[in-house]
């Protein structure tokens, strides 16, 4: 048990320390004893809660389980705190799947068990991203973030009183998942399946319906998740949080297999299952509601005063600890290092590329990272709950909620950025997300994080750790935006070393009246582009996919100059002056402008000169940050102009929208010429091309 | 006037038809669990989509031996207005209440996509306030939507105007395109796409006016409320 709580995956040894000096509280943050998940006051009454997970080393041995039963661990997390799960969002991160036949598999199942358990629970798959490295050879990232919805009324208030009942709901007990904690906080080396554990979306739905009905009649005081080190954790953590004693009695916890040891009962992470406190006057109430859903209920243990973990069988005592040092792992002192290979980085690549610019971008388009998702978000149920404003395939997707509010969600990374530069590679990471919910005219409200490094006990792993949580909350400080939930996942290495540093940032954006609905570019709409653009190649899709060079300078971000767009941003929305904003990432100008033109069907002639960057490499693929394209239509250009310019903003009109190419010009002639069409049928079916080869 | 939305293990959008009944059409509506039964007072039926009983054994065939499918069964007969929507439609062809099957789509892959159908037959209490071929934009969600009869039975279905909705385009390899059929009666339909997914603006930016006739059809039907 002590292996299981102990594990890095559980107590958080090397990182605890640091998590602290991230911001966590603020106005719209609610706390209370034991919860899983971050909750926010939305307003009139109504709260949203948000947690992050990842199911990483499962996922990398099998793909289809270990991802599904990531939404079913990030759900319950939801649920634990009293709300109905409403929508969920995944991060997925492969090898190489153009040339890498296994990085195909695993990314193919990875998404199927996604769709399997998420469709089958009715809670809308809604955004996310997929990305692709080299660096996942033989590995996968799967994150999951769920969102929850519920009144504040209603939010269990965990506590619990001497002789309350505590109960076990839903799944059965089995054999898998055995030592699943400690084979994540390990590299991996064999592929232990017998680790990974079973998902079974259908007892999930039953347990969500049956635990929002015991929380509507009353019956539970306090409530856990059974996740990462089982019943095990969740009777330490619960009765350390609570104050309380727990005695357990392992011969009443309902197994699948007869034969398990009581030490295998205790740390087992069989899926669907909660803990649940309840009075015994309640019990009978929650029985009858178990039974009306048919899944099992299984009164394990009472609570005792005595603040100890009490493990028996029968009458025979297996284990008696005090409940807080099971809970509390010993945290440990990492040592940090600056990373050697940062010292030999190169400022830009040596070869000349013999591609025309409009090769270039077509290839680009084209490629697995920038190419449509479609044939991903198609695969999950994203209109479920009849919640969905703006769908998936946008910047961010909005969520309608019961006050009359909507919430704007969407997580970011880039691997690519934090390799090169840690700190502002993170920071970077947040920027985008909040842009994203701006784009769609949310105010961002909170943020959950999720830190995925390699082995911290290697000293430039663990530097790189430091740079990016202290590059996160420099950000969050200064844009006031509370961390409310978070994970941190070490010891992802695969046979090739540890994987790029890949902190996951998730930015929930509330919008008070209606969102942004994006709408299409039309003929003579003028195209504005808020934000500087820098000499800032380093690790952009034009210099890694094209260049097949890792280097250069990284974006970095300009705090005022983030903080003054994104207040123009969501004033130009609320005074409804734009059609359209999409943010200015991945693939630099020229691929969101591609993007705009491929929704409008419709071309684009840009005048380069009007772009900031220093040569026409950066002013197409640079990828800095802080930048806006605006869509607006032409009587409301001066009002625009006027706007942004009293804020100070650095912007300029760029092109209008007319014909059926995109080009881009200097003063004299085009450099780029591409048919919209054409660069249509690539950017939305490259994907599905590349799947279907295998 | 009051709408039976019934409730099995698994269903999820049973809160979503719910709403759109009572909320957006102003309906009274009630719930039923799968084993309860129906009182005489219903006025109509909605068995709404999900996966129920996590679509095992095959999608519905499970639910399509609960308890309540009696009542449905006997409703049926006596003539009330019974809609089953995605598992709702599968359920009802596999209790035998309409004919053919629902296989997996042509991809093979779990498909939630936006599509326009057809109206074939506007004499249904569903579409009887729909045009024939009007169009209804509206989005599909399922693994197995793909309508299956074999041509014997195709050729009936036509000559009884049984096909209500066509899918505009080849979507997922459905006979003849084939999205919703009804009985002969023309009583119980049965569709794959989600009308309680189109009928509001907010979330229906293309058009919600003809997803909303499917409801307001329901409504001339069985009056407004009482």
């Amino acid at each position: 048990m002590l292996a299981a709580e102990w594990s890095e995956h559980c107590s958080y040894k090397s990182s605890k320390k640091h998590l602290r000096i991230l911001p966590t509280t603020g106005p719209n943050v609610i706390v209370e004893k034991g919860y899983d998940s971050g909750v926010l006051d939305v307003g009139d009454g109504y709260v949203v809660t948000v947690h992050i997970e990842s199911h990483n080393h499962p996922s990398a041995v099998e793909p289809f389980g270990g991802a599904a039963t990531g939404v079913g661990g990030v759900i319950r997390d939801i649920l634990s705190t009293g709300t109905r799960p409403i929508a969920l969002f995944d991060g997925l991160r492969f090898g190489n799947i153009e040339d890498d036949v296994h990085a195909r598999w695993l990314f193919k199942n990875a998404v199927a068990g996604i769709a399997d358990y998420g469709n089958c629970l009715g809670i809308p798959t809604i955004g996310g991203e997929v990305e692709f490295d080299t660096c996942y050879k033989n590995y996968a990232l799967v994150d999951v973030a769920a969102v929850g919805f519920g009144k504040k009324s209603k939010l269990i208030k965990n506590h619990a009183n001497t002789g309350d009942f505590v109960l076990l709901i839903g799944g059965s007990t089995g054999r898998d998942g055995v030592g699943g904690s400690q084979f994540a906080s390990d590299a991996l080396e064999g592929e232990d399946r017998s680790a990974v554990q079973i998902p079974d979306p259908f007892i999930e739905k039953l347990i969500i319906e049956a635990i929002l009905e015991a929380r509507d009649k009353k019956c539970i005081n306090a409530m856990k998740d059974l996740g990462g080190g089982g019943l095990s954790c969740a009777i330490s953590e619960t009765a350390e949080s609570l104050g309380i004693g727990i005695e357990l009695d392992v011969e009443n916890v309902h197994l699948r297999e007869l034969d398990l040891s009581p030490d295998e009962i205790m740390i087992s992470e069989s899926q669907e299952r909660m803990l649940v406190i309840t009075s015994p006057k309640k019990f009978s109430k929650i029985n009858q509601i178990c039974k009306k859903f048919r899944i099992q209920c299984s009164m394990i243990g009472k609570v005792k005063k005595d603040k100890m973990m009490h493990v028996k069988k029968g009458k025979k005592t297996l284990a008696l600890l005090p409940a807080d040092f099971v809970a509390r792992g010993p945290l440990v002192d990492r040592q940090k290092s600056k990373p050697k290979y940062l010292s030999n980085i190169t400022s830009s690549p040596k070869k000349k590329i013999k591609k025309s610019f409009s090769n270039i971008l077509l290839h680009l388009l084209s490629s697995p990272n920038i190419a449509s998702k479609h044939w991903v978000f198609r695969q999950y149920d994203h209109e479920v709950g009849i919640r969905t404003v703006i769908k998936p395939g946008f910047d961010s997707s909005v969520l309608r909620l019961d006050n009359g509010k909507s919430l704007s969600v969407k997580i970011d990374g880039n691997p690519k950025h934090c390799y090169l530069n840690p700190r502002h590679g993170a920071i970077g990471c947040f920027e985008e997300a909040c842009r994203n919910v701006v784009c769609t005219g949310a105010k961002p409200i909170g943020m959950v994080d999720h830190l995925q490094f390699g082995n911290p006990e290697d000293p430039e792993i663990f530097w790189t750790f430091m740079e990016s949580i202290e590059g996160i909350t420099d950000y969050a400080k200064s844009m006031k935006i509370p961390c409310v939930g978070g994970k941190v996942s070490f010891y992802n290495e695969t046979s090739n070393g540890p994987i790029k540093p890949t902190p996951v940032i998730g930015v929930l954006g509330l919008i008070e009246k209606s969102p942004l609905l994006p709408l299409p570019p039309t003929e003579n709409d003028v195209v504005v582009l808020l934000g500087e653009t820098k000499d800032e190649l380093g690790g952009s899709e034009y210099y890694e996919y094209i260049h097949n060079f890792i280097g250069g300078t990284v974006p970095q971000v300009d705090i005022p100059t983030s903080k003054k767009n994104m207040t123009s941003v969501l004033s130009l929305i609320s005074k409804k002056l734009v059609k359209n904003v999409h943010d200015c990432s991945k693939g630099g100008l020229a691929v969101a402008l591609s993007e705009l033109c491929i929704f409008g069907k419709v071309g684009c002639n840009v005048n380069l000169k009007n772009v900031s960057g220093m040569s026409f490499e950066e002013s197409l693929f640079s990828e800095s940050h802080s930048r806006y394209l605006l869509v607006v239509e032409k009587k409301n250009i001066r009002s625009i102009k006027k706007l942004l310019s009293k804020n100070k903003c650095s912007f300029s009109q760029i092109g209008i929208f007319s014909g059926d190419q995109i080009i881009f010009t200097t003063a004299t002639k085009p450099i780029l010429k591409l048919r919209v069409d054409k660069a249509e049928n690539l950017y939305l079916n490259s994907l599905e091309r590349i799947i279907q080869n295998g | 006037m009051k709408v039976g939305v019934i409730v099995f293990p698994g269903s999820n959008c049973d809160r979503d038809m719910y709403h759109v009944l009572t909320d957006v059409f102003n309906l009274k509506a009630e719930f039923f669990w799968h084993e309860k039964s129906l009182p005489k007072n219903i006025d109509a039926i909605v068995l709404p989509g999900g996966f129920s009983y996590g679509d095992r054994l095959r999608a519905g065939v499970i639910a399509a031996n609960s308890p309540i499918i009696s009542d449905v069964k006997k409703m049926a007969g006596h003539g009330i207005p019974i809609l089953g929507v995605c598992n709702g439609f599968q359920i009802l062809v596999e209790s035998g209440l309409l004919p053919g099957v629902l296989l997996k789509n042509e991809s093979l892959n779990f498909m939630c996509e936006w599509t326009n159908l057809i109206v074939k037959n506007n004499k249904t209490p569903f579409t009887n306030k729909l045009k024939l071929n009007q169009k209804i934009p509206i989005p599909i969600a399922n693994g197995e939507g793909r309508y299956y009869v074999d041509k014997e039975t195709l050729n009936q279905l036509k000559k009884n105007n049984q096909i209500v909705f066509s899918y505009e385009n080849k979507v997922n390899g459905s006979v003849s395109q084939i999205a919703g059929v009804c009985n002969k009666d023309g009583n119980v339909v049965g569709m794959m796409p989600h009308p309680e997914r189109a009928a509001e603006k907010e979330i229906n930016q293309i058009d919600h006016k003809p997803s909303s006739l499917i409801f307001e059809s329901l409504i001339e039907t069985i009056g407004v409320k009482n």
